[in-house]
């Protein structure tokens, strides 16, 4: 019981960051307005959690030009695709239990 | 935290993982419709060929122009129907039609259906043409399946319909005809009823 509980993390304890893993799960990348209008959060409420995740180093965020306009996509790392694996099992064994 | 909160996060991750990587606003309604035009665009084609006193085509002749005519207007329609009434759809659904999800799936579709379809071209130019019927119904097949991954899940088996169909006209090449009516009439209104029922409403 105590090693599930321990595998539930902190990191996706939050609706937006639980999103966010999930999209760049079954996505190579997403850019900054496909997450929004996915998640339907605010800038500022969309961005601080993909720095919160950034921190952890669960994704990683690459910043290039379209043009003139600037564009900035996300992708999961390996160390984040692990992480959100043991959590979202460790979910569907308190789940069962 | 409680087992239901628990059991909305999962809920949550499996919608947003389908929900960023498929496009569910296909209109089934559009499928019916493609279905209908096949029929009535095949119907006119046999009228022209049944009165023209052959029954077979001649590449250069005006019949045969007619009925390129006839096809490219089924297959415009067609078209337009599915991005009305996808547009719609994918309103009512908070979706756009233009997203990364029905960008994925148009190139998934377009890659094997422009193969095929100049394939077919280099076919007819070079004459031979008697398979033609069972070639657009592989291709087209080949197109939905590959596309189906990114969108509504069964649009997968119309795939493997049309293929069956397919093949099974190769052996009897004189029959294209007949099979081209059942896989783009009665198998897309079979197929457009089927996702209407069970996802437009």
């Amino acid at each position: 019981m105590s090693s599930i509980i321990n595998n539930i993390n902190k990191a996706f304890d939050h609706r937006i960051r639980l999103g966010i893993m999930s999209i760049l799960m079954v996505n190579e990348y997403a850019d900054f307005k496909m997450l929004k209008e996915l998640l339907g959060a605010t800038d500022g409420n969309l961005a601080s959690h993909t720095k919160a995740l950034e921190k952890e180093e669960y994704i990683k965020v690459e910043k290039s030009f379209i043009g003139r306009k600037p564009n900035t996509r996300y992708n999961a790392t390996k160390k984040g695709r692990e992480a959100f694996k043991k959590h979202v099992e460790a979910i569907e064994k308190l789940l069962k239990q | 935290m409680s087992k239901e909160e628990y059991l909305k996060d999962i809920t949550e991750i499996k919608d947003m993982m389908n929900k960023s990587s498929r496009f569910f606003s296909l209109s089934g309604l559009s499928g019916i419709l493609a279905g209908i035009y096949a029929i009535i665009g095949a119907a006119i084609a046999y009228y022209l060929v049944s009165t023209s006193g052959r029954d077979y085509l001649l590449l250069n002749g005006k019949i045969f122009r007619f009925i390129l005519i006839d096809l490219v207007v089924v297959a415009l329609l067609s078209i337009i129907s599915a991005v009305i009434l996808s547009t719609r759809k994918a309103s009512r659904n908070n979706e756009t039609l233009w997203n990364s999800a029905s960008r994925r799936l148009l190139v998934a579709f377009l890659t094997p259906l422009v193969t095929g379809g100049i394939y077919i071209i280099i076919k007819i130019t070079s004459h031979h043409y008697g398979l033609t019927g069972s070639l657009m119904l592989i291709f087209y097949g080949l197109a939905l399946i590959n596309a189906s991954k990114y969108t509504i899940g069964n649009v997968r088996y119309l795939g493997y319909a049309e293929i069956v169909l397919g093949l099974i006209c190769a052996i009897f090449p004189g029959y294209g005809f007949w099979f081209w009516v059942a896989g783009f009439g009665v198998m897309h209104i079979i197929y457009g009823s089927l996702i209407y029922l069970n996802h437009d409403r």
